[in-house]
């Protein structure tokens, strides 16, 4: 199972990092959406792979009786779940508030900031 | 439900014995700020009440930073463990002397900017939530200093990260938007690089508590990809400090928000990404560090001349100080690449002074631009013959981030030197000098345009009065900054116990793991 989840986690990264290298910002927040996925399943899969065994101790033992998935990557995805969709939310509106306001969603030909074409400061007065 | 079996030994898992009293001051910090923040949001509508409680909010943390500072000092590093578990299974907070000293710096910084901001973030500032941001900023930044676990300081890296958002885009106006673009794309990557190296470092460690990192670390050089996992972080944290050939972010965005925003920015947020460099490649992965440090050395000198020469080619006086901050960025850097407890030690120093004066630089700039109508070189002048107190205060900082004694930017600088050319990088010494030369001149001509030029006719009309309240924080941070530079020897002292003990940690991991050594 883990080689195949491996697998799939390269391709979400390798898809995610061509779409964040688009000029264009729609496709840069697919790539990030993408990317969050990926991350979390490397996460997953760094926790082994287990079907239907519980992580619960039975009475009168100190350790679980067969070998049991790590719960704790799981709980760490659910963090990073929640963090990267606030992230993703946030940039969903930025992303729109600057294609209302600066007119494009090309990154090129967003120049506000830094303008092209600015004077050097003056060599003396 | 009654459980038949015999009673738990609880001591084997839990901490029994209460938290001593003064221990709580590890947690306090990061807990006081949430509050704060809760409070402020709750009563953001109230744009008079809102600086006062902040201000007063923020006092109360320096001094609570100060007393943990103080504890540390005297005690050595101090855990204290979420849930009473014991630690590598609850989240330890523990803190050392460099996590104190930082949390100490960021929290005057902070203060300093809530009181700026009384005159520089107006009511619809307020109302749109500028302290809670700021709370919350803080609670982020301090949380990353004093935590002792590595997914818990990534939790930290993103709770100061959407505060930033949210301050960075606070008044809405165009440029703000373009640079809040840049700046949250590139930092959600390098956040993101953070999360995908700790997902790895899970798989290899089976634990996150730096402590118990630390002490297994040398056991797997010979089988575990320890200098991948190393390489992954420095970039992910380069990225966040703004290091060469991942500074981009910062240019762009750095000059958009509000002054005091800026000053806050440049005074905490890319020293957190250091600090986190210096925890993770000093403390956790010294071996593996020392593989990558002549790469490091590069980044570092290239990240110190592409700060300063770009630094030469601003007219625009907050675009010019990003570039300074880039600048000083890749001296802590050449300070890390080096990685002796000497330079270690002029790194944390460094640190320090690039808090307390970038933040002085940037709200200087942001009262010239008001006396003297705007951040371009090309049209500002005048200041010196109005304002005689703010010129010198001004020069004071542009020499203390130049380097130049009596300034708390000389002993670093000092330090970092020394340290290069007994490490046999004198190359790298070479490049630190340069580099401060080249923001010596570009500084120069700052003052020289922006102060001693005389204004030019149409704005020469009518020159405004100057409150004393605007000068206050300049005038605070100025003399802190030439105190430290006159009476170097308790920060120096400081600095050289913080580093031996990231180096030798075996009190970091005592502290965690009383019983000695990790389970």
């Amino acid at each position: 199972m883990e080689p195949v989840l491996a697998v799939l986690t390269g391709i979400f990264l390798t898809v995610a990092v061509y779409l964040l290298l688009s000029k264009y910002i729609i496709r840069m927040l697919l790539g990030v959406a993408i990317l969050g996925n990926a991350v979390n399943l490397l996460i997953f899969t760094s926790g082994r792979i287990m079907r239907e065994v519980p992580p619960v101790i039975g009475a009168g033992l100190d350790v679980p009786a067969g070998a049991t998935a790590n719960p704790l990557p799981q709980a760490l995805i659910l963090t990073a779940i929640v963090i990267s969709f606030s992230f993703f939310a946030f940039l969903l509106v930025l992303s729109w508030r600057a294609y209302s306001v600066l007119g494009t969603d090309n990154t090129d030909a967003m120049r506000v900031a830094e303008p092209d074409g600015v004077q050097p400061p003056p060599l003396g007065y | 439900m009654a459980v038949s079996s015999s009673p738990a030994d609880l001591s084997a898992a839990l901490v029994l014995q209460p938290v001593a009293a003064l221990d709580w001051l590890v947690i306090l910090p990061v807990a006081w700020c949430l509050a704060v923040g809760a409070v402020l949001l709750m009563i953001r509508h109230k744009s008079v009440a809102q600086p006062l409680v902040a201000v007063a909010a923020l006092a109360v943390l320096v001094g609570l930073d100060a007393a943990l500072l103080w504890h540390v000092a005297q005690n050595g590093p101090v855990t204290m463990v979420m849930g009473r578990w014991l630690p590598p299974f609850g989240i330890a907070f523990t803190v050392d002397l460099t996590g104190a000293l930082f949390a100490l710096t960021s929290a005057v910084v902070a203060l300093i900017g809530a009181v700026a901001a009384i005159d520089d973030i107006n009511a619809s500032g307020r109302r749109y939530g500028f302290y809670p941001f700021l709370m919350l900023l803080m609670a982020g930044v301090s949380g990353a200093f004093l935590t002792g676990d590595v997914f818990n300081l990534y939790v930290w890296f993103e709770v100061l990260l959407i505060s930033s958002f949210g301050l960075l885009v606070l008044g809405s106006e165009r440029e703000q938007i373009d640079g809040a673009v840049k700046y949250g794309f590139l930092n959600l990557v390098a956040t993101t690089l953070f999360l995908i190296t700790t997902g790895y470092l899970y798989g290899i460690f089976g634990t996150l508590n730096m402590a118990d990192i630390a002490a297994k670390a040398p056991g797997l050089q010979m089988t575990a990809p320890l200098v991948t996992l190393t390489a992954l972080y420095t970039l992910a944290f380069a990225m966040k400090a703004a290091a060469f050939p991942v500074n981009f972010w910062l240019p762009a965005s750095y000059h958009t928000p509000r002054i005091v925003v800026s000053a806050l920015f440049a005074g905490l947020l890319t020293k957190v990404g250091i600090y986190a460099l210096i925890r993770i490649g000093v403390m956790l992965f010294p071996a593996e560090r020392e593989q990558l440090s002549f790469v490091l050395a590069i980044v570092a000198a290239l990240t110190m001349l592409t700060g300063s020469l770009g630094a030469l080619a601003q007219s625009d006086t907050r675009r010019l100080l990003g570039y300074l901050v880039i600048s000083g960025i890749g001296a802590m850097l050449a300070g890390i690449a080096i990685g002796s407890p000497e330079a270690i030690g002029g790194v944390i120093f460094y640190a320090v002074h690039s808090m307390l004066v970038m933040t002085a630089l940037y709200l200087a700039a942001g009262l010239a631009a008001r006396l003297s109508g705007g951040f371009s070189l090309t049209v500002s002048g005048g200041l010196y013959r109005h304002h005689l107190l703010f010129t010198a205060l001004s020069l004071m900082l542009f020499f203390a981030v130049s380097g130049l004694p009596p300034f708390s930017g000389f002993w670093p600088k000092v330090m970092l030197v020394k340290a290069a050319i007994d490490g046999g990088v004198s190359w790298l010494a070479g490049i630190l000098l340069l580099s401060g030369f080249l923001t010596m001149i570009a500084t120069g001509r700052v003052f020289l345009l922006a102060y001693w030029r005389p204004a030019p006719a149409q704005t020469a009309a009518v020159p405004q009065p100057l409150a004393i309240t605007a000068l206050l924080p300049i005038l605070v941070l100025t003399v802190s900054s030439v105190l430290i530079g006159l009476f170097p020897e308790t920060l120096l002292n400081l600095a050289q116990q913080a580093a031996a003990t990231l180096n030798e940690p075996s009190a970091y991991l005592n502290s965690v793991f009383p019983a000695g050594g990790a389970p």
